[in-house]
Formats: structure tokens, C-alpha cells, sequence
């Protein structure tokens, strides 16, 4: 038997997160709860890449309907990941950096270009987002 | 080493709960520490005390229970995502707690790694 500790000290931690989006919005619950994931993460002031690839940069795209699923259209609430990205951007005092990614070959593979997006993103090819991943502390995917 | 572990399935029907509890045993068995495991998506499953497998099967939810027990891991479901499928205090298994997703956000801070177990 032993105590179970339920609190850690993370006061002044600052590490570098990742959220792999790599499926498509509708079909599976993951999108929308790896969205909640990445929403909670802001009042942390972690760095954080948010990265859309394979299925994933169908969350973002613009002119979705939900309606027809009986489903709740979530992907306006990325705008509010890109309001985030843009206050901390802004924001000198705040040490938190945020950037919302896609990887190029998924998303031309699927027809899509940059413009498609409802929230401005970069567009890396594969090799550089991996080195870009490599260098971040906690990977979290779904 | 602390390790920190993200279950994203549930257990039965998909792998990821029995390599999370194994990875856990055996770093443990090594002489690292698992102090927090979360539970999110249908990895809140894990939690839920009336799964009743067969005589002659493991029986993951109890699994977890007693290495958390045993070892004082911190085992919490995400509130959100329980609550979604039918997860309550009322039928919350022993060692199991339900918090909010920050708990996730603080492991990854805390801890040395971060491994998630899933599709």
C-alpha cells in the first residue's frame, strides 16, 4: 500500500506540448475531444504546436454542416484556439507560444490549399513538421 | 524515470488499456515511477465497476485498482469525457477518481515523459 499523490508541484514549468489531430472531424468523437484537450491546455501558458494531418486537416476546413449528423458543429471553437495563439502572439508579457500547423502532403493529397482553412495556419511538408515534433516535450495524438 | 500515461481506449475492445497496465507494471518493476495515469475518451471505460468479463479473462478495471493501490498511482478519469458515457461517482471503480482535463495538462508538466496509449 501507498500514498497516492494528487498534486504536483508545476509551478514555473514550462514545456513545450504537442496535439496531433489526425482524424476527421466527424465519424469518431477524437477531433472534438482532443479540441477540449487543447482549449484546457491555454490556461496553462504551455507552448504548444497544434498540428493537423492524414484526416485531421479536414477539421479546419471551412463550409462544414453539421446539421445533417445531428451534430453540433464544432468547428468554429478552433477560431477561438487562433484568438489564443494571436493574444499570446501579441501579449509580451505572456510566455506562450502557440502555432497551428498542417502537414502539406495530407492536405494536398486531399485537394485542399491553405485557403481552405477557417483559421490561418503554416503548411509544412512532412519532414519538417517530424523535426518540429522531435523537439517537443509531450506529443499527444488522437 | 516518472512516467505519465494517457489510456484513450477502453478496455476489451482495444489494446491500448492492457499495454498502458503492462508498460506501468514494468516500469515500476524496473524502479521507475507511474505516478498519474488519465483516462480520456473511451479510455474512461477503464473506471467503470460493473464490467463483469468472464471468470477465465483478466479484468482490467480491477487491475488497475489494485497496481494503483499497491503502487499509490493516481488514477483519474476526465470528467467530460466520463460523464458523455454514463460515468459517475456511483459506479466508479476503487482507485479511480474523476477530475477535470487539466489534470492531463499538469502530468505532461510534471512528469519526465508522457506516454499516450491509443489508435
Amino acid at each position: 500500500m501507498s500514498d497516492v499523490q494528487t498534486e504536483f508541484d508545476i509551478a514555473g514549468v514550462k514545456k513545450r506540448f504537442a496535439f496531433i489531430n489526425r482524424k476527421a472531424p466527424y465519424g469518431s468523437i477524437y477531433a472534438l475531444e482532443i479540441l477540449e484537450m487543447v482549449l484546457i491546455s491555454a490556461a496553462f501558458e504551455q507552448h504548444a504546436v497544434i498540428a493537423f494531418i492524414d484526416d485531421g486537416v479536414f477539421q479546419i476546413k471551412k463550409g462544414q454542416n453539421a446539421k445533417v449528423l445531428g451534430m453540433k458543429n464544432f468547428a468554429p471553437t478552433y477560431r477561438i484556439i487562433e484568438d489564443e495563439k494571436e493574444d499570446a502572439d501579441e501579449d509580451e508579457d505572456m510566455d506562450m507560444e502557440w502555432r497551428i500547423v498542417v502537414e502539406e502532403e495530407s492536405m494536398t493529397a486531399r485537394g485542399l490549399t491553405a485557403d481552405d482553412f477557417i483559421v490561418g495556419v503554416e503548411v509544412l511538408p512532412s519532414a519538417e513538421l517530424s523535426d518540429l515534433l522531435d523537439q517537443q516535450d509531450v506529443v499527444l495524438s488522437a | 524515470m516518472k512516467f505519465g500515461l494517457l489510456v484513450n481506449e477502453g478496455p476489451f475492445t482495444h489494446q491500448a488499456s492492457d499495454s498502458a497496465y503492462q508498460f506501468a507494471r514494468a516500469a515500476i518493476e524496473k524502479g521507475h515511477q507511474v505516478p498519474r495515469v488519465f483516462f480520456y475518451f473511451d479510455g474512461v471505460n477503464n473506471a467503470n465497476k460493473l464490467s463483469e468479463p468472464q471468470s477465465d479473462d483478466r479484468n482490467l478495471v480491477k487491475l488497475w485498482g489494485e497496481l494503483a493501490t499497491e503502487h499509490g498511482i493516481d488514477l483519474v478519469v476526465c470528467v467530460a469525457a466520463a460523464l458523455r458515457r454514463g460515468i459517475k461517482d456511483e459506479i466508479l471503480a476503487e482507485g479511480f477518481r474523476i477530475s477535470g482535463l487539466g489534470q492531463l495538462v499538469e502530468l505532461g508538466m510534471a512528469m519526465d515523459r508522457t506516454l499516450t496509449f491509443g489508435d
